[in-house]
C-alpha cells in the first residue's frame, strides 16, 4: 500500500499512566502529516517511540516496510528518520557549520563531502551567513532552523519535527512554514510534525491526527479536524471556529 | 599525509610552531641538568594531559582515575624488562594492550549500564584505587615494597632499553608529545573527532543524528588509555622505581588533569601550555622561596594553590583560548 510510516495499535504506559493508547495511522511518502492535541495528550511520547527513544509496550511501527519499534535513536536515524527536539539541542560550543557537518557525516564518505552537503542544508534554511558563529549565539528561531538543517543533512526519508514552531513569532513561523513547504515540494521529503501552532498546521499539513488522553479522537484533512466536535470540545475550544 | 595535517594552519602559526619545535629540539644544548629535568616533567604532563583531553576535552567523558593507565603501562613494561629482559619498546605493546583492555572494560561497564557524568568519574577513581590496592598485594611486581629497575649506567645511552641520561629521556618525551599533538589534530579533524565533539556537547542530540555514541565513547577511552600507558612506560624507566601507593594514587590522577584544565580543556595546545605554566610555576616558586629564605615547608604548595585558584577563577576556559586569540590563531586547535 506504499505507506512510508505505518503505526499500528501503538500503546505506551508510564507507571500506570496511559500516555499513548491504541494509536494507529499511516503516512504516505511525500506527505506532510501533523499530530495535534492538548498538552499531555501523548504527542511527544508517540514521537519518541517513532524516533526510537522509547520502545512501545504494544503495537508496531513500520518504516519503509520494516519494523523499527525496537531500534535505538541512532539506528532509527540511520534508517532514514531525522528529528528535531521540542527543547532545542544544538551543539552549543560548535559553529553552525560544524553542527550541520556532524549530521552530514552520517551519509557523506568524508569530511569534504560532508562540508558541501552541510552547505546545501544551510542554504535551504538561510543560515549560510551565520555558519561560522557558535550555535550558542543564535536566536531561538535560528536554533530551530539549525535543528532542521542538521536533521536534513542526515538525508532522512522522514523528518520528525517536535514543535518546530513553538516560541516563534508569527513572521518567523511563516518563514519556517515556507521553508518546510519548499523542502517538501522540491525533494518530496515526508514530514511528520507535532505542533501546537494551528497557523502552521493549517498551512502545512495535508492530514492531521488529533490525540487526546493518549487516544486518537479525530483524523482527516486540516479543515475537517478543526470542525470536528470532539476536537473543538477537548482542544481548540468552540471559539476556534 | 603529514602535510595535510597542517592544512588550514595560518602561515604565522606554522612559523610559531616551527620556532617552538626548534627551541625544544635545541633546549638540551643550553639547559642545565636541573632545567632539563623540569622540561622532561613539562613534556610528561603535556603528553598525558593530551591523552586525557581526548576523553574529556573531546568526547566529554571525565576520568579522574587516569593514573591507572600510567601505572599499568609502567608496571607491565618494567615487569617484562626485569623478569624476561624484554626491551621496553617491545614491552610497550603488551603494556598498551593491558591499558586498552582495562580502559575498554571500565568503559564497557559504564556505557553499557548508562553510567555517565560524575558517576562515571567516580567509577574511574574506584578502578584506580582498586588497582592501587591490588598492586600493593601483587608480589610478582614487588607489592607495596615497590618494584625496582636496575639503575642505569649513565655513561652511555641505550635507547633500545631506555637506559640513559636525562637528555635521552627528554628527546623521547619530546617525540611522544609531538606525535600526540599531531595525532590529536588528525583525530579532531576526522569523522571520529566531530562525533566526539557532538557527544560532548549533547549526547542525545548526537544519537538523533545517527551516531553510535557507545562505540565512539569506547573509542575515546581506548585511545586515551593506550596513549596514557606509553607515558607510564617512559615514566617507569626514567624513575626506575614504582610504588603502588604513589603510582596509582588519586593525587597522581588529579595532577595529570591540571595541565589541560589550566591550559584549556578540549584544545590542542591547552595541555602543553598548561604543563609549561604549572610545572614552571611550581618549580619557579620553589626556587623563589628558597632564594628569598622564606623556606617554610608547604609554603610552595600554598602559593601554587593560590595561583591555580586565580587562573581558574579569572580565566575559566583556560589560558590557551585568550592566548590563541592574541596570536590570531583559532582556539580549538591553533590551526
Amino acid at each position: 500500500m506504499g505507506a512510508l510510516l505505518a503505526v499500528e495499535r501503538l500503546s505506551k504506559r508510564f507507571s500506570g499512566v496511559r500516555a499513548v493508547e491504541n494509536v494507529s495511522f499511516a503516512i504516505a511518502a511525500g506527505e506532510i502529516f501533523a499530530v495535534i492535541g492538548p498538552n499531555g495528550a501523548g504527542k511527544t511520547t508517540l514521537f519518541n517511540m517513532i524516533a526510537g527513544v522509547f520502545a512501545p509496550d504494544q503495537g508496531t511501527i513500520c518504516f519503509a516496510g520494516e519494523r523499527i519499534d525496537r531500534l535505538s535513536p541512532d539506528a532509527a536515524c540511520r534508517r532514514g528518520i531525522g528529528r528535531t527536539f521540542q527543547i532545542v539541542r544544538p551543539f552549543p560550543a560548535l559553529t553552525i557549520e560544524e553542527n550541520v557537518v556532524i549530521g552530514a557525516l552520517l551519509r557523506a564518505p568524508d569530511l569534504h563531502a560532508a562540508r558541501s552537503e552541510a552547505g546545501e542544508a544551510l542554504r535551504r534554511l538561510d543560515l549560510s551567513d551565520k555558519r561560522h558563529q557558535p550555535a550558542s549565539s543564535l536566536t531561538l528561531a535560528d536554533r530551530k532552523r539549525l535543528e532542521v538543517a542538521r536533521a536534513l543533512a542526515t538525508k532522512p526519508k522522514l523528518l520528525l519535527l517536535d514543535e518546530a514552531m513553538a516560541g516563534l513569532r508569527p513572521t518567523e513561523t511563516d518563514r519556517m512554514v515556507a521553508t518546510l513547504r519548499e523542502i517538501n515540494q522540491e525533494t518530496g521529503l515526508t514530514i511528520l510534525l507535532i505542533e501546537h501552532v494551528m497557523r502552521a498546521v493549517m498551512a502545512l499539513a495535508s492530514r492531521v491526527l488529533v490525540l487526546h488522553h493518549g487516544a486518537v479522537i479525530a483524523e482527516g484533512s486540516a479543515d475537517e479536524v478543526v470542525r470536528h466536535p470532539a476536537v473543538l470540545a477537548s482542544y481548540l475550544g468552540a471559539e476556534a471556529v | 599525509m603529514i602535510g595535510r595535517l597542517f592544512d588550514g594552519v595560518p602561515r604565522h602559526g606554522l612559523v610559531l610552531l616551527l620556532g617552538l619545535g626548534l627551541l625544544l629540539l635545541a633546549a638540551p644544548l643550553i639547559a642545565t641538568d636541573y632545567l632539563l629535568t623540569v622540561l622532561i616533567l613539562i613534556l610528561y604532563f603535556a603528553y598525558t594531559g593530551q591523552a586525557w583531553n581526548i576523553m574529556f576535552g573531546f568526547a566529554g567523558q571525565l576520568s579522574l582515575g587516569h593514573a591507572i593507565f600510567v601505572g599499568l603501562g609502567a608496571y607491565a613494561a618494567s615487569a617484562l624488562y626485569v623478569h624476561f629482559a624484554i626491551a621496553p619498546w617491545i614491552g610497550l605493546i603488551p603494556a598498551i594492550g593491558i591499558a586498552v583492555a582495562c580502559g575498554a572494560a571500565i568503559a564497557f561497564l559504564a556505557f553499557r549500564f548508562g553510567v555517565s557524568g560524575v558517576y562515571f568519574a567516580i567509577l574511574t577513581i574506584a578502578c584506580a584505587e582498586f588497582a592501587r590496592i591490588g598492586f600493593d598485594h601483587f608480589g610478582w611486581v614487588g607489592g607495596s615494597a615497590g618494584f625496582f629497575l636496575p639503575v642505569a649506567n649513565y655513561s652511555r645511552n641505550d635507547l633500545w632499553n631506555l637506559r640513559g641520561n636525562p637528555t635521552m629521556f627528554y628527546y623521547v618525551m619530546l617525540a611522544l608529545t609531538g606525535a600526540a599533538l599531531l595525532a590529536c589534530r588528525a583525530l579532531l579533524h576526522s569523522r571520529t573527532g566531530y562525533y566526539w565533539l557532538a557527544i560532548r556537547e549533547d549526547e542525545q542530540a548526537a544519537r538523533a543524528l545517527g551516531i553510535n555514541t557507545f562505540r565512539y565513547k569506547m573509542a575515546a577511552v581506548v585511545i586515551s588509555a593506550g596513549m596514557t600507558s606509553v607515558a607510564g612506560v617512559v615514566f617507569a624507566f626514567y624513575y626506575n622505581n614504582l610504588f603502588p601507593e604513589q603510582v596509582f594514587h588519586v593525587s597522581r590522577s588529579i595532577e595529570l588533569i591540571l595541565a589541560p584544565i589550566i591550559g584549556g580543556v578540549g584544545t590542542l595546545f591547552g595541555p602543553l601550555v598548561g604543563a609549561v605554566l604549572l610545572t614552571g610555576l611550581s618549580e619557579g616558586l620553589r626556587e623563589l622561596l628558597a632564594a628569598s629564605g622564606f623556606d617554610t615547608p608547604g609554603a610552595n604548595q600554598v602559593f601554587y594553590g593560590i595561583c591555580l585558584l586565580l587562573v581558574v577563577t579569572l580565566i575559566p576556559g583556560g589560558v590557551w583560548p585568550p592566548l590563541a586569540r592574541a596570536l590570531r590563531l583559532t582556539v580549538r586547535d591553533g590551526g
